[in-house]
């Protein structure tokens, strides 16, 4: 009995781990074959979460159910995964468009002002994002 | 007084748990540790948020986490596809402007991160007065549905999360 959920659980940590593996690569792979900057960006900001996030639940499953003890490191790696991942991409969004977009290839803003890259926010009040 | 010594107590809680979480033990000491963490670091910080957004609907962010997690494994699933299956001459890349309804920066920075986060999109830059933002489109044949559903299925949220 106790063998047999032994069994189960690096069966499922193993599933979590390939899966893992599977979508790491997949962003890394995008990176390589995606010809534009901007499409890169796609790959590793996607891809990669769902690569990092099976071998963090296939860590924790494993802390839980083999050394049964609750780990939680691995929520913490997720948190700050989904705190810095979208900043990143922003930065280097940002830092692309500013040397190889010129702004008149971008659709318009709609509004009275031009996008941040490109124009000054209006007088001092300054707007983050 | 109460005041002085916890000027945000939600970050003086989240502090603490985080510096638990952190240690992996929860130990007298280590709880005395994070509670000194939980003090300090909000009065050192202070100056940076003068104004903190106030979170109305704590239920409604819990749904929006949710539906943020499920739309980052399909985001995952379909980007994963076009990576693997598509020619790069079959991959229609666009811009999409989403003018925005969201005026708290709070609300559109989270807004922002997560259309990064999910389906084929990743967020470039604001309008510089801040009412519309820039999204790049990994491929799509139809933009305005993209806005469209950016703007039902997250701002909508938001919009009543950041009241």
């Amino acid at each position: 009995m106790d063998q047999d959920m032994t069994l189960l659980a690096e069966l499922l940590v193993s599933a979590f781990l390939i899966v893992g593996g599977i979508f790491g690569f997949v962003g890394s792979f995008g990176l390589l074959k995606l010809k534009h900057t901007m499409q890169r960006l796609h790959a590793p900001t996607k891809a990669t979460t769902l690569g990092v996030g099976g071998a963090l639940i296939g860590s924790m499953l494993y802390f839980l159910m083999i050394e049964s003890s609750v780990s939680f490191h691995e929520l913490l790696i997720t948190l700050f995964l989904f705190i810095t991942a979208p900043i990143t991409a922003n930065f280097v969004a940002k830092t692309f468009m500013q040397g190889d977009v010129v702004e008149r290839e971008l659709p318009d803003t709609g509004r009275a002002f031009g996008w941040a890259v490109y124009d000054d926010p209006p007088s001092e009040k300054t707007e983050e994002d | 007084m109460l005041k002085r010594i916890f000027p945000h107590p939600l970050l003086s809680v989240t502090l603490t748990i985080v510096w638990l979480m952190l240690v992996n033990k929860v130990t007298l000491g280590n709880l005395a540790l994070g509670v000194v963490l939980g003090i300090v670091i909000p009065i050192m910080t202070a100056p940076y948020w003068p104004n903190r957004p106030a979170v109305r609907a704590p239920l409604m962010a819990a749904e929006y986490a949710l539906i943020v997690l499920w739309d980052i494994v399909v985001a995952n699933m379909v980007v994963a596809g076009i990576v693997l299956f598509k020619r790069n001459a079959d991959i229609h890349s666009q811009w999409v402007v989403v003018p925005l309804e969201l005026t708290s920066p709070e609300a559109i920075t989270v807004l922002a991160g997560t259309i990064t986060m999910t389906p084929g999109t990743v967020s470039a830059t604001l309008s510089a007065d801040g009412g519309a933002l820039l999204v790049h489109c990994l491929h799509t044949d139809d933009p305005d549905g993209i806005r469209d559903d950016i703007k039902t299925r997250y701002e909508r949220r938001l919009k009543e999360i950041f009241r």
